[in-house]
């Protein structure tokens, strides 16, 4: 392997973008293949449709025999609001193995205190995402009832494909979302993406199990969702 | 620094590389039926033969460590194959199970 490739696998791996580590089995040399780059023939359709699956594996293409190890970005939850169903939402997403980041300008409730050990941002979603963009393996949570605070990220959330997006708040608050959304330009399907009222429904009462709910949805999203690219 | 990245054995071995460690990886490249480890798992191994990561949760490290000494010493990457399909193993609950197929190769 090439310790040039291997920085450059990590960088990549690092910055959450999709990669493929290329390994000619033949005669050892190696490439790092960033999500997009293109790369013809039988052995493109291969490195795309790799990409999508998140399998690595072997792959014969042009007689010569390859291994394909993806390099997907681990999924990740972040969540707009401090609040308690944040509180059970982050603990129990940590053992679940998800990253998770709390974002919340109210600092009355985003508090190091009320999150210990959790990666939490006292500031406006708009200015945490500018440095910390959202991506298609990011599960966006909004939970603080507040446009003011919920509509920006949820709105970067459906254009940015997060493959989870879920919202509280009751059917008539998410009415009056549907058409503050639709004010903002997005179209009918991309709206029924969220998950609103959000959570499986399970009848969850509780904010620990309100947390239950949602977590078991986002993972749902995750194991189910459409290969990128697909129709769905 | 999380966990992941404490453990994960692509950062690993480039730290080993800035220290100027001599640096191999091993990699599952194919599996055959109940397989400890997936495809892509990944083993890094060092001059002085100090580890870390897996490619089979045990079962055949020892054998891998040896090759990819070799591999350091040669620049040769090896193809190596293993199958633990025996049903004594397998009573007492030490098989890993299936095969697989793991290839070694030098960094640098």
């Amino acid at each position: 392997m090439d310790p040039f490739l291997l920085r450059k696998l990590n960088t990549e791996r690092a910055a959450r973008r999709a990669v493929i580590h290329l390994t000619d089995l033949g005669d050892g040399r190696d490439r790092v293949i960033r999500e997009g780059d293109p790369v013809a023939g039988p052995l493109g359709d291969a490195l795309a449709s790799a990409f999508r699956s998140g399998k690595s594996g072997l792959v014969e293409a042009e007689e010569r025999s390859f291994f394909l190890n993806v390099h997907l970005p681990p999924a990740r939850i972040v969540v707009i609001g401090a609040v308690h169903i944040s509180q059970a939402l982050a603990k129990m997403a940590v053992v679940a193995g998800f990253d998770i980041t709390i974002i919340d300008p109210r600092t009355a409730f985003a508090t190091e205190e009320r999150f210990t050990g959790i990666d939490l941002v006292a500031d406006w979603p708009e200015d945490v995402l500018a440095t910390r963009p959202l991506d298609a393996y990011t599960a966006l949570v909004a939970v603080t009832h507040d446009p003011k605070i919920d509509d920006f990220p949820l709105s970067r959330a459906l254009a940015t494909g997060c493959f989870y997006v879920g919202a509280l708040g009751s059917r008539k608050t998410h009415a009056r979302r549907v058409e503050r959304l639709t004010a903002l330009g997005h179209d009918e399907a991309e709206i029924a993406r969220i998950s609103a009222p959000i959570g499986l429904d399970i009848g969850a009462a509780s904010p620990a199990e309100i947390a239950v709910a949602i977590l078991a949805d986002i993972i749902a999203s995750l194991r189910r969702r459409p290969l990128r690219g697909d129709a769905s | 620094m999380d966990v992941n990245e404490t453990l994960d054995p692509l950062a690993i071995a480039e730290r080993w590389m800035d220290d100027g460690r001599m640096v191999a990886l091993a990699t599952v490249i194919e599996t055959w039926g109940s397989a400890p480890r997936p495809v892509g798992s990944h083993l890094v191994i060092d001059g002085e033969g100090h580890f870390h990561g897996s490619v089979s949760g045990g079962c055949v490290e020892g054998a891998v460590i040896g090759e990819a000494m070799e591999v350091i010493g040669d620049g040769e990457p090896r193809m190596l194959e293993f199958g633990v399909a025996d049903e004594t193993a397998w009573r007492v609950g030490l098989s890993c199970g299936g095969r697989i197929r793991v290839y070694v190769e030098r960094v640098g």
